[in-house]
């Protein structure tokens, strides 16, 4: 490197050049390089965040002319929210609605800031505790380079990230003509919350010694971060100070700016930061603070009991699908009752919800429920093709060379797929039909609205035999499942704009499903959809019994 | 004697590359069986095929008297397999892999089990994703150590033990094969095959080239003789079956046939031994002699092209 040959008088070469001189220089020694490292490795990864991020925020606010385009529906836009808890607590405090700007930060809401952190969490943790884990940090730090290199290199980058991607944002929402005051208010405050979670996170892996557990405990704080300023906005907004994401919104950009917040998240994210210091001086290198759990020594009766191994590996998914799944089915629900009021007199709206006729309110739940059932045709896919990763990675091996017989095997990842795809609907239905039930005052809802879901079910299983055709016949192949929802996405939420023949659109499988509650049951598609879902599954055995099993 | 494995003529190919090349093993009951091969001789593909996980293309195998394809279950349950390379699952514990594992096969011997946790020195509270190369391996081995099953099939078992670990494993093995059980032991460490093993084969390029006791495989090796006289050796270069002589003074150094070693001792005593010491061939000779004709005509290539070695050139295609 530049070292050689240096003398005590040269400017320090670029390998120090951030190092303070006397007491921390040598824990921070080698930061520069390390920094330009990083950039290195995530060049690509990086440009796509921030790429992303900001076609959210400025298709967004690019949006908002168009669905309010004059200022009684503002007017009408912002009565309604204020009016919503539910909304509220899902987006943000209701701040300048009234206005596009206000109506643009509202829209981006949480979501937005929960994607900025979620971009700090993944850096540093993939710098950090994951780099320490497979030992690439322990090479690193064998040459010269300081203790808390590794960690201040990764914020150095993140600084610089956020500041790009903050100066972004306020450049997305100028390009709207939004007032400066605020859109520069808007960008600091999206990127210091983002700084402030990948400070976070640098305290979280000194914490744990595995990154997947660094990264759920930064993704634990964030989602309390979330819940508590929803509950606090909804109510008087005391609670809401307790959450850096209320912090962040406290801001109220485009609505009598409070700069002062920013110092907020400024100040935690230092002492996050010291705290990682601390830290990193007193644990050793791969350890964590706290030890991990030991397993159990001796297996329970509910793992070795058929299937017990399929459903340990997928529970904790099924868990989370399930929720996020019943989460998104009750604000479906809690906004049903106020669609027209929403939607006001927009009718490029209206065309796309109602294609599936009947009254405003059924037919946005008939939308919901497919927009909910193609998510869901993601979990069919990941857990069918569990039987491809298990295989892939050689533990598939060691079980079938005991008395498992391969179609077992299959069956029992087979039974959580399908059984789980009906849980992922029934929690979808389930969550949708008692918050619009409570609203409505009629817990007849919920029977009503959990039958349309579970509607769907059939077709989520006939995406489930098609992945295990793919596994037994083609197992290199079985990425082509992805492709197919895809396909499915397009054709169930654009097939109307895109005026596809109908051909094309009776491809998809979810087509064929009831529109319910928008239309009445219909047996034939769910008995048809069933009986080629089966034929499929039969298939896709058939065809791994013959095959070599292995990698 | 009944034989646990019986292989004929199996082929195995995958696209192009033909991974068995009608490879022959015979193991008979009761007895341990090394199973040897550089890496990427068909070791492993002959094991997954006799698990029943992999379809050989052609060939006869016969495992335990059924066929490893179709009765694969009702085998397995008379079988314990310890793969080359032990993947775990990470969020489980080596506990729970090996009662899982033992489950599946019919049963466990919980005191069996614990004894050989011991044994091995393996923590089962840790997870999956915690355990080093080693301790996975240690794993796999409690849990087919631990069963009563009547055969063992064990890939490169000890590849990742340490010396001490790879005594107590071969110490387990001796224990079992009193009891009269089957072992294919597949490896590398020819220490280990020459310690624990009644037979062997060697394979290579999916071909068994060598099959027999360490016995038998001798007669095809030499001796190497260090010898001291009262007299200074005479015509031992022109003696049948002699290799390399060095004659220096009074001592001697030199390999013999071992099919020929009667005649030069007599020699010897011509000239008045004052002492000699011989070493037997060790596995490591044997192998050489399999692969070294691979060794030359990897030379050969550099040189001069191997016009004398046709048959090995079209093995090796």
């Amino acid at each position: 490197m530049s070292a050689t040959g240096a003398t005590l008088a040269d400017p320090p070469p670029t390998g120090t050049a951030l190092a303070p001189p006397a007491a921390g220089g040598t824990t921070l020694t080698g930061t520069w390089s390390l920094v330009r490292f990083i950039l290195r490795r995530d060049r690509v990864r990086l440009a796509v965040w921030i790429v992303g991020i900001t076609l959210l925020v400025l298709s967004t606010a690019a949006s908002i002319e168009g669905l309010y385009p004059t200022q009684a529906d503002l007017d009408k836009a912002a009565q309604t929210a204020n009016e919503n808890a539910a909304l509220i607590a899902l987006n943000a405090p209701s701040y300048g609605l009234d206005t596009v700007g206000g109506q643009a930060v509202f829209n981006v809401g949480s979501f937005g800031y929960a994607v900025m952190a979620l971009m700090g969490m993944f850096l540093v943790g993939r710098h950090t505790r994951a780099d320490e884990e497979n030992g690439r940090t322990e090479l690193l730090r064998a040459t010269v380079l300081g203790r808390n290199a590794p960690v201040t290199a990764v914020l150095v980058v993140a600084a610089g990230a956020f500041t790009v991607l903050g100066g972004l944002i306020t450049l997305s929402m100028l390009s709207q003509n939004l007032p400066t005051a605020g859109s520069v208010l808007y960008g600091a405050a999206m990127g210091l919350f983002g700084l402030l979670f990948a400070c976070i996170t640098a305290v979280t892996v000194q914490v744990t010694e595995h990154n997947r557990a660094a990264l759920g405990f930064a993704g634990v704080l964030l989602g309390g971060a979330y819940v508590v300023r929803a509950v606090g906005d909804v109510g008087d907004g005391t609670l809401s100070w307790a959450s850096p994401m209320g912090w962040a919104q406290a801001a109220r950009p485009y609505a009598g700016e409070r700069w002062w917040t920013l110092l907020l998240l400024a100040g935690a994210a230092i002492v996050c930061v010291g705290l990682a210091y601390a830290l990193l001086g007193v644990r050793d290198l791969g350890s964590g603070l706290v030890p991990p759990r030991p397993g159990s020594p001796v297996a329970s009766a509910a793992l070795v009991r058929p299937g017990g191994l399929a459903l340990r590996l997928q529970r904790a998914s099924l868990a989370a699908w399930t929720i996020g799944l019943g989460l998104a089915g009750v604000s479906y629900g809690s906004v049903g009752q106020d669609v027209r009021d929403l939607i006001g007199d927009n009718n490029a709206f209206e065309d796309i919800i109602a294609q599936s006729g009947g009254n405003l309110t059924d037919a946005f739940f008939t939308t919901s429920l497919l927009i909910m059932a193609l998510i869901a045709g993601g979990f069919a896919i990941s857990s069918t093709l569990r039987l491809r990763s298990e295989e892939a990675g050689g533990r598939a091996e060691p079980l079938l060379a005991t008395g498992l017989a391969r179609t077992r095997w299959v069956g029992s990842h087979l039974t959580v797929a399908l059984g789980g795809s009906a849980a992922l609907m029934a929690a979808a239905g389930l969550g949708m039909g008692l918050t619009y039930g409570i609203a409505v005052s009629d817990l007849g809802q919920v029977g009503r609205l959990v039958g349309a879901a579970v509607a769907f079910v059939p077709a989520l299983w006939l995406l489930v035999g098609l992945t295990l055709v793919l596994f037994g016949w083609a197992p290199r192949a079985t990425a082509v499942a992805w492709a197919v929802l895809v396909a499915c996405f397009v054709i169930g939420l654009f097939g109307v704009l895109l005026d596809l023949p109908s051909w094309v659109a009776d491809l998809s499988p979810f087509q064929h499903v009831p529109q319910m509650p928008a239309q009445g049951f219909a047996l034939t598609p769910i008995v048809a959809l069933t009986a080629v879902a089966a034929a499929l599954v039969t298939a896709g055995i058939v065809g791994f019994r013959r095959r070599d099993a292995g990698y | 004697m009944t034989n646990a494995i019986e292989v004929s003529d199996l082929v195995k190919t995958f696209g192009p590359t033909r991974a068995l090349d009608g490879l022959n093993l015979r193991v008979a009951s009761g007895e341990v069986h090394g199973f040897l091969g550089p890496n990427g001789s068909g070791k492993s593909t002959t094991i997954r095929v006799l698990l029943g996980l992999l379809r050989a293309n052609s060939g006869r195998a016969i495992l335990l008297g059924g066929d490893p394809w179709d009765d694969a279950v009702p085998l397995h349950r008379r079988l314990a397999y310890v793969p080359g390379e032990v993947n775990l699952w990470p969020n489980l514990s080596g506990g729970e892999v090996i009662d899982l594992l033992s489950h599946l096969r019919g049963g466990l011997d919980r005191r069996r089990r614990d004894e050989l946790l011991e044994r091995f020195e393996l923590d089962p509270t840790k997870k999956g994703r915690t355990y080093s190369k080693g301790n996975r391996q240690k794993v796999a081995l409690v849990a087919a150590l631990a069963s009563d099953a009547e055969l063992l099939i064990l890939d490169e078992p000890t590849s990742g033990l340490d010396p001490l670990m790879e005594a107590v494993f071969q110490d387990t093995i001796k224990e079992i094969t009193e009891d009269g059980r089957t072992v294919l032991l597949s490896s590398h460490i020819l220490a280990e095959v020459e310690a624990l093993c009644d037979r062997v084969s060697i394979i290579r390029l999916g071909r068994t080239v060598e099959s027999g006791t360490l016995a038998e495989l001798r007669h095809l090796t030499r001796t190497s003789i260090a010898v001291e006289t009262e007299r200074p050796l005479e015509g031992l270069a022109s003696l049948p079956g002699v290799h390399d002589p060095q004659v220096d003074g009074l001592r001697a150094r030199f390999d013999v046939d071992t099919a020929q070693l009667d005649g030069a001792l007599k020699q010897l005593t011509n000239f008045g031994v004052r002492s000699l010491t011989s070493q037997p061939p060790t596995l490591e000779e044997l192998f050489l002699r399999h692969y070294g004709d691979e060794l030359a005509e990897l030379e050969g290539r550099v040189t001069v092209s191997p016009d004398g070695t046709s048959d090995d050139a079209a093995a090796a295609r």
